[in-house]
């Protein structure tokens, strides 16, 4: 285990960073948050094509760069501190990874390329109307037909689900309960059956749709493979891919806040010089960078296969959770009244976050499973 | 919670009030001619002095009076929004012409007020502001730019806190006025916060002109004018819920309060939200099923118990204020506590909803509520004096700590400021 990036890995970072500060900065941001589609096609083509980032973590072979989670969350640290409004997420953390940990051989090598060159958006829709985020609570049914499988139910929460055209979706066998008779199933975008709604959410930056699906033909993938091991090293790596966006989102609060505390003027000084401000601005850096480390250690650790994967997961989410809305809530502070203010970009950043605090379960439920797996493992 | 006795002085006004009203009150008359009669009588601001539209009672006696106006379901004056702070500080600092001038129409509710105190360079430092007023011979010339102004929109007066020395130590520099704001050289923009409502404003003046004789108590002394106001907003921040509440019975002079009501309440519609909506959490930790997660039980009752406790101190506070004893630490304690409970309740309805937090609008739980929380919420701890400056405040009035060094003594001239707010 290293606890440093390589001079390769920050060479990348700098690339991304670049990328977005010149391609993707807070205007184009407004712009995307208030279009139809939510996000440029033409910056896409740039993730996708001119950095290739959507397909970091895809093997060579399968057309992808052949990096890993690390790589992944260096690119995500970025999206999240530019707060690009992209379907990197639900095509590139949810979808690749989907079809890299469940998928059979055959179908990644069909499915893949057009992910990785950003031709196709990818999304996942497991989760269901009141939110939870295991597999084993999903109702949607998948029933045997003649040619393939209908699909019976409905999604909620999902992520980019307007956008994208590559649709993965979790169901199960009729008469199954818990993991029993789970799989991941494609559907089409212009399937027969399957009616598309966009959901109102606090971060416009990042859209979600309702799915429900009536007789909806879709196909199995990964019938070779066990989906319930799948599904949970997927769930792992995009709970760490989440929490590295959540840190870059934090870390952008925070630059923001330390540089209008150095600049605000109130009773012939800089707000900075107090202590209380200067105080707070410090207990925010320190816990982000603590945020920062779990974040980096738990990647690291998923590439290395580790076992203790799951449990640095929910670690990395817990306290991303809580260093990125209080970053965000300390930054509006800060900013005082003009902060509170649609003008100031704070509160785009603000959303966001509050919005990642509950995507993939809130810091008490990952508290509550960190200890499940401290537990398990004695 | 003992209940005082009544006195013989609340037995001969009630019994006076009751006839007045008897002779007087119509559902049928125009609110405005209703409210005319209302000055005249003096029963509309019965604590006000004899000479100034009242009938110098105590205030003491204000809520058997108020009792009386219920019972009959009597409309009274015009009471919410800035114009009472407006009424407050003109019956302390105006001069009689201004009195004459501006008090009528405040009560009657022909005319609508605003503050114009808070600028973008000057927040938590209110005597910092740079909005200069300059005279040239007959009258005031205004330049500058105010934030944050409820209701300047519709308003046709302004309260006006300027500049008028450079070379005087800031708070000595300021002077109050009475701003027209219906003129050309004053415009105002709608301020879009960041939960998608705009209920401020920006206002700027750009060779506004305020004649001589509107300027309220002397040169230089705007300051203590402007802490008059404040003094106001703060004691009088319940009674503006109290009377925005538009009563529900029909007839010509409730339709007219109504939307009277309606237009000065409208910036005020997230308030409840903005302070957390305490009372939603444990219908909703019930009815999500929620209840059943421990960690929800136990922030939901640290929750339920700090708003409670939060409660009795302020209970406390207005205790100790009606027996005349000397104010306790509660009151600025209040402030501070509010915002303590907001956070805590914006992450008890993000913890109850899940998944839920993340949608807004219809797609929200209770119809966009949820949202509309977890997005005012923020405004708490800024809005009225930041959570720092309450701190502050504490330190050094209530617990007598040293105060923190100046660094803005001498000339305001000189003392380093903010640049002016770009224009949009
Ligand atoms: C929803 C809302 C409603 C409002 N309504 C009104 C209104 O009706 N009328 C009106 O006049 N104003 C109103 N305001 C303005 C409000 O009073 C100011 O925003 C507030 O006083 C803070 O001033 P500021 O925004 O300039 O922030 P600043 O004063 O610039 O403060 C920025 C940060 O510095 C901190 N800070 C400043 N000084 C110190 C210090 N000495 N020690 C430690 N920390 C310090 C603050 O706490 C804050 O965190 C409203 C604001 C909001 C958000």
């Amino acid at each position: 285990m290293h606890f440093g990036y390589t001079d390769e890995q920050e060479q990348f970072r700098g690339i991304v960073a670049r990328f977005l500060r010149e391609r993707a900065p807070v205007s184009a941001v407004r712009a995307q948050m208030a279009s139809e589609r939510g996000h440029d096609p033409a910056l896409w083509r740039g993730i996708a094509g001119e950095l290739g980032l959507t397909g970091v973590h895809v093997p060579e072979h399968l057309g992808g760069q052949g990096f890993g989670l690390e790589e992944l969350c260096i690119a995500q640290e970025e999206f999240g501190r530019a707060l690009t409004c992209a379907p990197f997420f639900a095509s590139t953390v949810l979808a690749t990874t989907a079809l890299l940990e469940i998928a059979d051989e055959a179908e990644q090598e069909a499915l893949l390329p057009a992910l990785v060159a950003g031709e196709r958006v990818g999304t996942l829709a497991w989760v269901e109307q009141g939110g939870d985020w295991s597999a084993s609570a999903c109702a949607m049914l998948a029933t045997p037909a003649a040619d393939g499988v209908r699909l019976n139910g409905h999604k909620h929460y999902v992520i980019d689900g307007l956008a994208a055209d590559r649709l993965l979706v979790v169901a199960r066998t009729p008469g199954s309960v818990g993991n029993a008779g789970l799989g991941l199933y494609a559907v089409e975008a212009d399937a027969a059956g399957l009616v598309r709604r966009g959901l109102e959410t606090i971060d416009t930056t990042r859209r979600q749709a309702a799915l429900v699906l009536t007789d909806c033909p879709a196909r199995r993938l990964g019938a070779g493979r066990d989906f319930t091991s799948g599904f949970a090293r997927l769930m792992d790596r995009a709970t760490i891919a989440l929490a590295a966006e959540m840190v870059g989102g934090a870390h952008a609060l925070l630059d923001a806040a330390v540089d209008y505390a150095k600049l605000r003027m109130q009773f012939g000084r800089p707000i900075g010089a107090f202590q209380a401000i200067k105080h707070k601005l410090a207990e925010m850096l320190l816990e982000v960078e603590l945020a920062t480390a779990a974040v980096r250690y738990a990647a690291a650790a998923a590439d290395a296969n580790d076992a203790e994967t799951s449990l640095l997961a929910s670690h990395a989410k817990a306290m991303a959770s809580d260093a990125s809305m209080r970053a965000a809530v300390e930054a509006v502070q800060i900013h005082g009244g003009i902060g509170f203010t649609w003008d100031n970009d704070t509160h785009l950043w603000f959303k966001r976050a509050r919005s990642s605090a509950v995507l993939l379960g809130d810091a008490a439920l990952h508290r509550e499973r960190y200890i499940a797996l401290t537990e398990a493992a004695a | 919670m003992s209940t005082p006795s009544i006195t013989p002085e609340e037995t001969t006004v009630r019994a006076e009030l009751r006839a007045w009203l008897a002779a007087h009150w119509q559902v049928d008359r125009s609110l405005v001619a209703w409210r005319h009669l209302l000055v005249d009588s003096g029963w509309g601001m019965p604590h006000w002095p004899r000479e100034w539209h009242g009938r110098g009672l105590p205030v003491a006696l204000l809520p058997a009076i108020d009792a009386e106006f219920e019972a009959v379901g009597a409309v009274g004056v015009a009471r919410i929004g800035i114009r009472l702070l407006a009424a407050a500080t003109l019956l302390e600092h105006g001069s009689d012409d201004h009195k004459r001038r501006f008090l009528r129409r405040i009560l009657s509710g022909e005319d609508t007020w605003c503050q114009l105190f808070s600028e973008p360079g000057s927040g938590s430092d209110l005597a910092g502001g740079t909005t200069r007023a300059e005279f040239d011979g007959t009258r005031w010339v205004v330049n500058g730019q105010k934030l944050w102004t409820t209701s300047a929109h519709h308003a046709h007066w302004g309260l006006l806190l300027a500049r008028t020395d450079w070379d005087a130590p800031k708070h000595q520099g300021l002077s109050f006025f009475v701003i027209d704001m219906h003129q050309p050289g004053v415009e105002v923009r709608p301020l879009k916060q960041m939960n998608g409502y705009a209920s401020f404003n920006e206002v700027f003046f750009t060779d506004a002109v305020v004649p001589a004789n509107n300027q309220v108590a002397n040169t230089g002394d705007g300051w203590k004018v402007a802490m008059t106001t404040l003094a106001h907003e703060r004691r009088n921040a319940d009674a503006l819920r109290r009377w925005g509440h538009a009563s529900p019975h029909a007839g010509r002079i409730y339709d007219e309060e109504r939307a009277e009501i309606a237009t000065v309440m409208e910036p005020y519609r997230w308030y409840p939200q903005r302070a957390g909506r305490v009372d939603l959490a444990l219908p909703r930790a019930r009815s999500t099923g929620r209840m059943a997660d421990p960690a929800v039980r136990q922030e939901l009752a640290k929750l339920l118990m700090l708003s409670r406790a939060s409660e009795w101190l302020a209970q406390r506070a207005r205790h100790a204020k009606q027996s005349g004893k000397p104010e306790g630490p509660e009151g600025s304690l209040g402030k501070l506590v509010a915002s303590h409970v907001a956070r805590a309740a914006a992450e008890v309805h993000a913890l109850i909803s899940g998944a839920d937090a993340m949608l807004a609008g219809a797609d929200s739980p209770e119809n966009g509520m949820i949202a509309e929380i977890l997005l005012s919420v923020p405004a708490t701890s800024i809005a009225g004096g930041t959570d720092e400056i309450q701190r502050n405040i504490i330190g050094e009035r209530v617990l007598d700590l040293p105060r923190e060094p100046r660094t803005d003594a001498g000339p305001f001239r000189d003392i380093p400021r903010n640049p002016p707010r770009p224009r949009g």
